[in-house]
């Protein structure tokens, strides 16, 4: 499959402008080397080499919002979790970003190819102000927030990100949601050239995802732009996703170019592939197995612990102040 | 070709020895990975190394499976008979290889939790096709040498590892049933197994109609 791209023209075209590989591959291999050892020694002995991809140099894109890495921060919040964030590099080297490929290599390897500026992000359905936003109409970027999460895949892994970004809710206020609104969907660029994935039918694109208003507007839920300090990577979604961090990964859309706000539940990606493995509401749930794995425990990745590190796996991924959302419901039928 | 006295010399002296470290070279690779991790050197294992261990030796497995079913085909093809000498030792190799699986993901998954693997195998269909490929290779595996086959008598021992296609079916299904996304390397095997049992249904075909036209 892999060799078909290759011989697309229009994507050796564009695979020639990425980053060497090989001149990623020693990024990764160094930083990967320092997470392994639990230090930043090797890190801080190695400056030059981690340079060309990580330190901010472009400032600001065509678009008016900061480049994919360029400086970000927020201002620290009280969101935080025990052990501190996963080292950047597991962050940006193992992800899950299907339009790129179904890989974990995938997307760090190939998400250069996607072009993220100008974006713009259209605004649909039933609202009183539709049309076409900058980022920079829809993000106060004065009122950033650094919020340390926990992620966690419904694979049974997880991470902890300290994400960039504000909260849901102040956005979406902006775009005006009539009251016939009951739910919110987010969609994903979809490019065929830029991204590879999606000249397979691994997932129907463009990725879609949804909420329901009132989990779309509960404090916890974002709209990032950043993490580590830095404007989004495009393998992690630039330059705009959500993040809802008691929900299984997949139910955050990267990349968004689209919110739709609707009267009646949205279809979801990972839904329409497979209705009986990935509900529409997808909360992190130790209780109830994915039909073929447990999601009782959870890898930690990139851990202190080293290779082998495992934790349990905690009710709505520790976010128990999401729970009235669900009250009366039962959540083993609406997973 | 087939008679090349340099051919006859390869089977002869060769065959045996370059397939076994063939066989050796995705261990010796896997090894050297860990060290590397271990020394906290750079490698090319990811930041899931439990999960990418245990399947770089599950697919290991079944593409050596994949491979002792190959053999006969090869040598109906190309009419070279010496290849199949090394049949056993490349289906001992499957069973060597599955059984690293099963122990990595033992250790790296389940942390040697004999109630986690109980609960997996019992709950999680994948698994349990997985716990029954290996099993059916435990009496392949035990008999795979000249005196079994001595003991056995040559149309038993066939017959016992008439098994190997059972174990290949329930192997690739297990990779199938463990994926997110039906595609990819779980496609690629189910595929070349598909085309490598067509080729015996064909050949057996074959054979059964031959002699009736030979005698009509």
């Amino acid at each position: 499959m892999d060799l078909k791209f290759r011989r697309n023209p229009d994507y050796q075209t564009l695979r020639d402008e990425i980053t060497p590989e090989r001149m990623f591959m020693d990024r990764r291999h160094i930083l990967s080397a320092a997470g392994f050892l639990g230090a930043g020694s090797i890190l801080g002995a190695l400056p030059a080499c981690s340079e060309p991809e990580q330190t901010p140099t472009a400032p600001a894109t065509a678009g008016g919002h900061p480049a994919p890495g360029a400086a970000l921060t927020g201002k620290k919040t009280a969101f935080a979790v025990a052990g501190g964030a996963t080292v950047e590099d597991a962050f940006t080297g193992y992800c899950n970003f299907y339009e790129f490929g179904t890989g974990k290599e995938d997307p760090p390897r190939y998400a250069n190819l996607m072009t993220v500026s100008p974006w713009q992000v259209t605004v649909e359905g039933e609202t009183d102000a539709p049309g076409g936003y900058a980022l920079k109409d829809l993000i106060d970027y004065s009122k950033l927030e650094e919020r340390v999460y926990r992620h966690r895949c419904v694979e049974a892994w997880s991470m902890v990100v300290p994400w960039v970004g504000v909260p849901m809710r102040s956005v979406l206020s902006k775009l005006k949601p009539k009251s016939t609104a009951k739910f919110v969907q987010f969609e994903t660029y979809l490019n065929k050239k830029e991204m590879p994935g999606t000249n397979r039918p691994s997932l129907q694109w463009p990725y879609v995802e949804g909420l329901r208003m009132d989990e779309a507007n509960h404090d916890l839920t974002l709209f990032a732009v950043g993490a580590y300090g830095k404007a989004l990577q495009k393998q992690n979604g630039a330059p705009l996703r959500t993040v809802i961090p008691w929900k299984y990964g997949f139910k955050a859309t990267k990349s968004i170019v689209k919110i739709r706000f609707l009267a009646t539940q949205p279809g979801t990606a990972w839904n329409k592939a497979n209705a009986n493995e990935y509900g529409f509401y997808s909360n992190v749930n130790p209780n109830v197995s994915h039909p073929r794995w447990s999601q009782a425990s959870e890898r930690v990745i990139g851990g202190k612990g080293g290779f082998n590190e495992r934790r349990d796996t905690e009710m709505f991924n520790g976010y128990q102040q999401v729970a009235p959302l669900y009250a009366g419901m039962d959540l083993r039928k609406n997973y | 070709m087939a008679h090349s006295p340099l051919l006859r010399a390869f089977g002869k002296h060769w065959l045996k020895p370059l397939t076994l470290v063939a066989l050796i070279a995705p261990l010796a690779w896997l090894a050297c990975q860990w060290a590397l991790m271990l020394a906290g050197l750079p490698n090319d294992m990811g930041w899931n190394v439990g999960q990418w261990t245990h399947r770089y030796l599950g697919d290991t497995a079944i593409r050596v499976l994949l491979v002792t079913l190959a053999i006969s085909p090869i040598r109906d093809i190309t009419g070279w008979a010496p290849i199949v000498i090394i049949r056993r030792r490349v289906g001992l190799a499957a069973f060597f290889y599955t059984t690293l699986h099963l122990l990595a993901y033992f250790w790296l998954d389940r942390n040697w939790s004999l109630p986690g693997l109980i609960q997996d195998v019992t709950l999680r269909t994948y698994i349990m096709l997985g716990m029954a490929t290996l099993t059916l290779m435990i009496p392949l595996a035990i008999t795979s040498n000249n005196s079994s086959i001595k003991k056995l008598g040559r149309k038993t021992w066939d017959r016992l590892h008439g098994l190997t296609y059972p174990v290949a079916i329930l192997a690739v299904a297990h990779n199938l049933l463990m994926v997110k996304i039906i595609e990819g390397d779980p496609t690629n095997h189910a595929v070349i197994l598909g085309v490598l049992l067509l080729w015996r249904v064909g050949r057996w075909v074959i054979g059964k109609f031959k002699p009736a036209q030979v005698a009509a």
